[in-house]
C-alpha cells in the first residue's frame, strides 16, 4: 500500500483556524511537503506577519517568529544574517507585505537577502474583517471600498511580482495561483525552486500566491476559486518572472 | 591593557565588541554615526555582521531577529531614530529578548538639533512604545563608562533577557578623552530558547501574540516580577558630598561633571551642596534621594530638557522638601553659569 | 484500475467541498447523518469503489483532512 498523500512532518498536529475554503490551509501544506522532500524542516525558520497567518506558528512544525507588521522581511533579515546556513522564509499577505512592510520587502529584494517570501495575495484584508488592500481591484467592493475601489481614491492595484523582479538582488520571482489542482501543482514547483534559489544563494526569492477569502469576498469557496481565475488572473498574470538560473 | 585616546561613540562600540557583540543594523544618525562607521570597520574583520538597514524602523526589527537566534546584537541612533524604533522595543521587550540599544541623543522635538540634549528621559524610561513594559537604562557620563557600560549592557540583557539602553548627550558621543580597554568578556551564555534551527529538540516559538486574556495577564505578570527584580538589584547611583548637605543637586550624564564642578564652588563659598548621580535611569535610584530628604532644604533637578528627570526626583522625595528645577536647551551649561543660578536658588534660605 | 483509500481526520474539515467538486470520479460527498467537532458535516466517500487514489481530493483540501493510500 503506498501513500499518495498524507500531511507532512512539517506541519503541526494543530488544527487551523482558518475559514472553510481558505487557501491559506493549501499554502502551508505545500510549504510543509517541500520542507519534507527538502529535508530542512530542522534547520528552518519562518516568520510570520500580522494578519490571517499570524497563528501560523502554530502550524508549521519548526522554529517560528512572528513580526511587527510588515516588518517580516527585516526579523528575516537579521536572522539569515546570523545564520546563514540556515533556510528563512517569511509568509506575509498583501496587507503585510504590499501596505505597511512595502519598504522592508523592497529592501530585502534589493539587498538580495538570501531568504524566501511567500507572498499570500488575496485582495483584502482577511483577519480585520474585509478591508481593502493595496492588491484590491478596481471596482472590488470591500467595507473599506464599500462603492468598489476607485482610481481616483486610492490608485492602482500593486503587482508585486511585476516590481520585486526589476531588483537585479531578486533571483527568483513568481507568481502562482491555486484554483485548480494543475495550478496547485504548478505553485508547489514554485515553492520549490524559491527554497532551491535560497539554498544554492542564488539571491532574492518570492512566490506570489494568488489565494480565495471566500468569507470576506462574500462567497462559498468554490465560488471564490472562480473569481481569483476570472478576476484576478487576467490582472494579476501567472508565471516567472525573475529566474536567474535560466537567466 | 594601556591608555588609548577615543571618541566616546567609538569606545562605546569597541566596548560592545569587548562584550561579545558581533552584530549591528543601524541607520546613520548625527550624533551617532560614528558607531555605525566603527561597527563597519570591525565587525566583518571578526567575521561578525554589519547591515545599514533601509530605517531605524527596519533596523530594530533586524535585532529582534538577530537576538532571536540568540546572538549579542546592538544598534545605535539619536532621537528621532528611536522614535521610529518604539514599536520594535515594546516587540522586543515581550519577547524578552536581549540586546544593546542606544541613543545618543540631541535636541527635540521633532528633527530638533544635533546639540546634546537629556529630552529624550521620558521616552528612554517611561517606554514611548505601547503596553507595560520596561527597558533598562544606563547613563554614563565619561568616555571611559560609554565603553564599560556597553560590555555590561550586554552581560544585563542576557542576565535579564531584556533590552538595555544606554542614553548618552551628544557631547559625550563626540568627545575624546582616555580610555582602559578592558579584557573581552567571554562569549554567550547558553539560550535554549533561541530560534536557530529545531535540530535534535522541539521547534521553539518567539512571539508577542496572545488573544487569551488569560495568558496575556500571565506574561505581564512574569515581565513584572522581572521589572521588581531588576528594582531590587540593580539601582546605580553615585553620590557627592551628600552626607551634610543642605541642598543636593540631581544630574546624570556628562551634565553631572558640570554640575560637580558647580557644587565644588559653591563649597568653597561655604554652602552645604551636594550631588546624586543616577547611573541607571531605569530602574531609577530613588531610595538614595528617599533617604537625603529628611535633612534636606531643597532638590534642584540640572537637565538639558524643558524638565523630566524632576519628576522621578519628585516622586523620590515625596514632598519630604521641595524640588526645583534647572534646565537648558540645546548646549551644556558652563560650571560658571550652573553655579551663579543655583546660589540664586539657594540665596534667600542662606541668610 | 488501481484501487485507492482514504482516511479523513473527520475533525479537521469545514464543509468547504472543495474535494468533492474536484474529485474527478466523483466518489466523495458531505455525511449529511453526522456532525464533526466543529459542527460541520464533514466528507465522506459515498463511492468508494470509484476511487483511483489519484490524490487531487487532499491536494485541493485547505485542512489536510484526506490522507490518500493505493495499491
Amino acid at each position: 500500500m503506498k501513500v499518495v498523500a498524507k500531511k507532512p512532518e512539517s506541519l503541526t498536529e494543530a488544527k487551523y483556524h482558518y475559514c472553510p475554503g481558505c487557501t491559506h490551509g493549501i499554502i502551508h501544506r505545500l510549504i510543509a511537503e517541500v520542507m519534507d522532500e527538502l529535508q530542512i524542516r530542522e534547520e528552518t525558520i519562518g516568520i510570520c506577519p500580522v494578519g490571517c497567518a499570524v497563528l501560523a506558528y502554530n502550524y508549521f512544525n519548526c522554529d517560528m517568529l512572528e513580526a511587527a507588521h510588515g516588518r517580516a522581511p527585516a526579523v528575516a533579515t537579521g536572522i539569515k544574517r546570523l545564520l546563514p546556513q540556515n533556510t528563512v522564509f517569511t509568509y506575509q499577505g498583501d496587507g503585510d507585505l504590499a501596505s505597511i512592510g512595502l519598504g522592508e520587502i523592497m529592501h530585502a529584494s534589493i539587498r538580495g537577502e538570501l531568504i524566501t517570501v511567500f507572498f499570500v495575495n488575496n485582495a483584502i484584508y482577511g483577519m480585520t474583517g474585509g478591508q481593502m488592500a493595496p492588491t484590491t481591484l478596481l471596482g472590488q467592493v470591500t467595507t473599506t471600498s464599500p462603492y468598489g475601489r476607485k482610481k481616483e481614491d486610492s490608485g492602482y492595484p500593486v503587482k508585486m511580482a511585476e516590481i520585486l523582479a526589476l531588483n537585479q538582488g531578486s533571483a527568483y520571482i513568481s507568481r502562482v495561483s491555486l484554483h485548480n489542482p494543475a495550478n496547485v501543482i504548478k505553485a508547489k514547483k514554485a515553492i520549490k525552486k524559491a527554497l532551491e534559489t535560497q539554498k544554492n544563494r542564488e539571491g532574492f526569492s518570492m512566490v506570489e500566491i494568488l489565494s480565495t477569502c471566500p468569507t470576506n469576498w462574500g462567497m462559498n469557496p468554490l465560488e471564490a476559486l472562480k473569481w481569483l481565475e476570472q478576476e484576478m488572473i487576467p490582472y494579476y498574470p501567472l508565471g516567472d518572472f525573475v529566474s536567474k538560473k535560466e537567466a | 591593557m594601556k591608555k588609548v585616546l577615543m571618541k566616546g561613540n567609538e569606545a562605546l562600540a569597541q566596548g560592545a565588541i569587548d562584550g561579545g557583540c558581533r552584530s549591528y543594523f543601524g541607520y546613520p544618525i548625527t550624533p551617532s554615526s560614528e558607531i555605525a562607521e566603527y561597527m563597519a570597520r570591525k565587525l566583518p574583520l571578526l567575521g561578525g555582521v554589519f547591515l545599514q538597514a533601509e530605517s531605524e524602523l527596519a533596523a530594530i526589527n533586524m535585532v529582534y531577529g538577530a537576538a532571536a537566534t540568540g546572538a549579542r546584537v546592538m544598534t545605535a541612533t539619536s532621537g528621532p531614530g528611536m522614535s521610529l524604533k518604539q514599536e520594535g522595543i515594546s516587540f522586543l521587550a515581550e519577547a524578552e529578548l536581549p540586546c544593546l540599544l542606544v541613543n545618543i541623543s540631541r535636541g527635540g522635538p521633532g528633527l530638533g538639533g544635533i546639540q546634546p540634549a537629556q529630552s529624550d528621559y521620558f521616552q528612554a524610561t517611561r517606554g514611548g512604545g505601547h503596553g507595560d513594559y520596561h527597558i533598562m537604562v544606563l547613563a554614563p557620563n565619561n568616555v571611559q563608562e560609554m565603553m564599560d557600560f556597553a560590555i555590561e549592557g550586554f552581560a544585563l540583557a542576557d542576565h535579564y533577557r531584556i533590552p538595555v539602553m544606554i542614553m548618552a548627550e551628544g557631547t559625550l558621543g563626540q568627545m575624546m578623552e582616555p580610555v582602559i580597554q578592558r579584557e573581552s568578556v567571554p562569549l554567550l551564555t547558553d539560550k535554549p530558547w533561541a530560534t536557530d534551527g529545531c535540530k535534535n529538540r522541539k521547534p521553539n516559538i518567539i512571539n508577542t501574540l496572545h488573544l487569551s486574556p488569560d495568558v496575556l495577564e500571565q506574561r505581564n505578570m512574569i515581565l513584572s516580577d522581572k521589572y521588581q527584580e531588576i528594582k531590587r538589584s540593580e539601582k546605580k547611583a553615585e553620590t557627592f558630598m551628600i552626607e551634610d548637605a543642605d541642598y543636593i543637586v540631581v544630574a546624570f550624564g556628562l551634565l553631572s561633571r558640570v554640575a560637580k564642578k558647580a557644587i565644588m564652588e559653591l563649597r568653597q563659598q561655604g554652602m552645604k551642596m551636594g550631588l546624586i548621580r543616577p547611573i541607571t535611569l531605569w530602574p531609577f535610584p530613588d531610595e538614595v534621594i528617599h533617604q537625603a530628604a529628611p535633612q534636606v532644604k531643597k532638590f534642584i533637578s540640572i537637565e538639558i530638557s524643558m524638565g523630566q528627570m524632576i519628576e522621578d526626583v519628585r516622586l523620590a522625595v515625596n514632598g519630604m522638601a521641595p524640588v526645583e528645577f534647572m534646565g537648558r536647551i540645546g548646549s551644556v551649561p558652563s560650571p560658571q553659569e550652573i553655579t551663579r543660578r543655583l546660589a540664586q536658588m539657594v540665596e534667600g534660605e542662606i541668610k | 484500475m488501481a484501487q485507492g483509500y482514504l482516511e479523513f481526520d473527520v475533525a479537521r474539515c469545514k464543509a468547504c467541498e472543495l474535494c468533492v467538486y474536484f474529485c474527478p470520479r466523483e466518489a466523495l460527498g458531505m455525511d449529511k447523518h453526522r456532525l464533526n467537532i466543529l459542527g460541520f458535516n464533514p466528507v465522506t466517500l459515498i463511492k468508494a469503489e470509484m476511487c483511483n487514489g489519484c490524490g487531487i481530493c487532499a491536494m485541493m483540501c485547505p485542512d489536510s483532512v484526506i490522507t490518500v493510500l493505493k495499491e
